[in-house]
């Protein structure tokens, strides 16, 4: 098999997904040269190509939220900066409350939020009935409503960055897995791959779900696994619902895509840790059971496809971002717990201005794995 | 038959996926603009292959323009993963479905 490669690079990024490619993009415009992204598939193909695709700033955490207004800030120009139609679409979140301790934690949730500058509201279950007429909302005590919540599609959205990031010099290796990474004291190397060696001494982990598997390569353990979640869509409709709909009573979220299918997932407390991403028919029967009864007029529309990806879930559902262990140039941007294709583009400029400059913000302050180390964590319970 | 002779339609012209209106010119862009190798990265970033059929028409055509237009054997080419269910089936039937017993 011919001559394998060994090339020398200024960082090494581990995954091609949502995070991967920001990045790269990020670094490359702000001047970084000779930036490679290695991937094991290829583009998006793990959980950013499978995620519901939902952008968010309804979070429970200031971290959180204030990741995802600012990620919304550049997604709403983003068609225009990289120059492809992502599908983006501002159709809002009305996420549902069903007892009172959910209207409680709704109302402390909308206080911190607007506190940090969002626009949402509580509101009632016929005000809601009003944003989707064929919600059926009985049994709903009340709402909140974000209406610069929405969506994009991830495959585009992800395209979008990398093909971006190629016109800025990005290098990225498909059908490229890394096997090792070589180190010499506290300093990085080079990352041994099945196609040969790239000599660097900063390595970034953007590996979702197999985030913990590249830390292990350093010996070092951080604390984020990996949990099957599960989707299916139907076949296309006309347009009945705007916002994407979410019952963590029922532990389900719904949306329709922009070319009419209806998407909807679910979380399942009780899924293992696992690398399994195949559908399951308990799944099935169950989100569709739950979101007939939230929208009855969709009996009749047929399911098309079903599929699954990973959530690479943190004790506290919130990402880790910064160096690990004892190696100042092994960076994390990792343990997103399902919602990291709505953080990703913030937090790249985070993350590329810490890489190139050396600025640790407030929030990479914030999300640096020593928290974990406190007793007392924050943790995001506005999770499905 | 109308007068059309086929060698001279323009790719624009030619359906290869139906359900999502897919022609020829969009196939061979996503590989020779875009980079994409098999069938299913195109089936993920063109979405051929996501509609009704799921990819049952779509598919092997796919696979036939991969493999002439980058010179790959047919037979190294995989089809995308494959999706439950094998054809569309109406939501009520799975939220309703009591393990095979009583089935109408």
């Amino acid at each position: 098999m011919g001559v394998k490669m060994k090339i020398n690079a200024s960082c090494v990024i581990i995954g091609a997904g949502i995070n991967g490619c920001t990045l790269a993009y990020e670094l490359a415009l702000n001047g970084m040269k000779d930036i490679v992204v290695v991937e094991k598939n290829f583009i998006a193909s793990g959980a950013t190509g499978r995620c519901g695709g939902g952008i968010r700033q309804q979070w429970s955490t200031p971290m959180n939220i204030k990741f995802a207004v600012e990620s919304v800030h550049i997604f709403e120009k983003l068609d225009e900066m990289l120059n492809y139609k992502t599908e983006y679409f501002q159709g809002g979140y009305l996420i549902l409350a069903y007892t009172d301790e959910e209207v409680n934690q709704f109302e402390k949730n909308v206080r911190l939020q607007k506190s940090l500058g969002l626009e949402v509201d509580i509101i009632s279950a016929e005000q809601a009935k009003k944003i989707v007429p064929r919600l059926n909302v009985d049994g709903v005590k009340a709402a909140t409503y974000c209406a610069t919540d929405g969506h994009a599609n991830p495959f585009y959205v992800t395209q979008a960055y990398a093909q971006k990031a190629k016109e800025l010099g990005v290098k990225f290796l498909l059908d490229t897995e890394v096997h090792s990474i070589v180190t010499e004291g506290n300093n990085i190397k080079s990352v041994t791959t099945n196609k040969g060696n790239i000599n660097t001494d900063t390595v970034i982990n953007a590996s979702g779900g197999y985030a913990h598997l590249i830390a292990k390569m350093l010996n070092i353990d951080i604390p984020v696994k990996p949990y099957r979640h599960e989707i299916l869509v139907t076949e296309p409709v006309n347009r009945i619902i705007d916002p994407m709909i979410i019952s963590f009573y029922h532990s389900i979220y719904f949306r329709q895509e922009l070319n009419g299918g209806i998407l909807m997932g679910q979380g399942d407390p009780n899924e293992p840790s696992s690398f399994n991403v195949e559908g399951s028919f308990p799944f099935v029967q169950e989100v569709t059971s739950k979101v007939l009864k939230l929208m009855p007029c969709l009996k009749n529309v047929a399911m098309v496809r079903q599929w699954a990806g990973l959530y690479s879930v943190t004790p506290d559902a919130q990402p880790i971002l910064g160096p690990v262990g004892d190696f100042e140039k092994f960076i994390q941007v990792v343990g997103f717990s399902g919602h990291g294709f709505m953080l990703a583009p913030r937090v790249a400029q985070h993350l590329s201005n810490y890489i190139i400059n050396g600025n640790t913000s407030y929030e990479m302050k914030e999300l640096s794995i020593k928290r974990f180390e406190n007793a007392q964590l924050n943790v995001d319970v506005n999770v499905v | 038959m109308g007068g059309i002779n086929i060698m001279e339609l323009d790719d624009r012209d030619i359906i290869i996926c139906r359900c999502e209106d897919g022609t020829l010119a969009d196939v061979k862009d996503a590989i020779h603009r875009l980079g994409l190798r098999s069938v299913e990265e195109i089936k993920r970033v063109k979405r051929f292959g996501m509609g009704h059929c799921q990819g049952k028409t779509c598919g092997k055509i796919i696979a036939q323009i991969i493999s002439q237009e980058l010179g790959i054997p047919y037979e190294d080419i995989k089809p995308a993963t494959p999706r439950q269910p094998a054809k569309n089936i109406r939501l009520d039937k799975f939220a309703n479905y009591n393990g095979g017993k009583n089935e109408d």
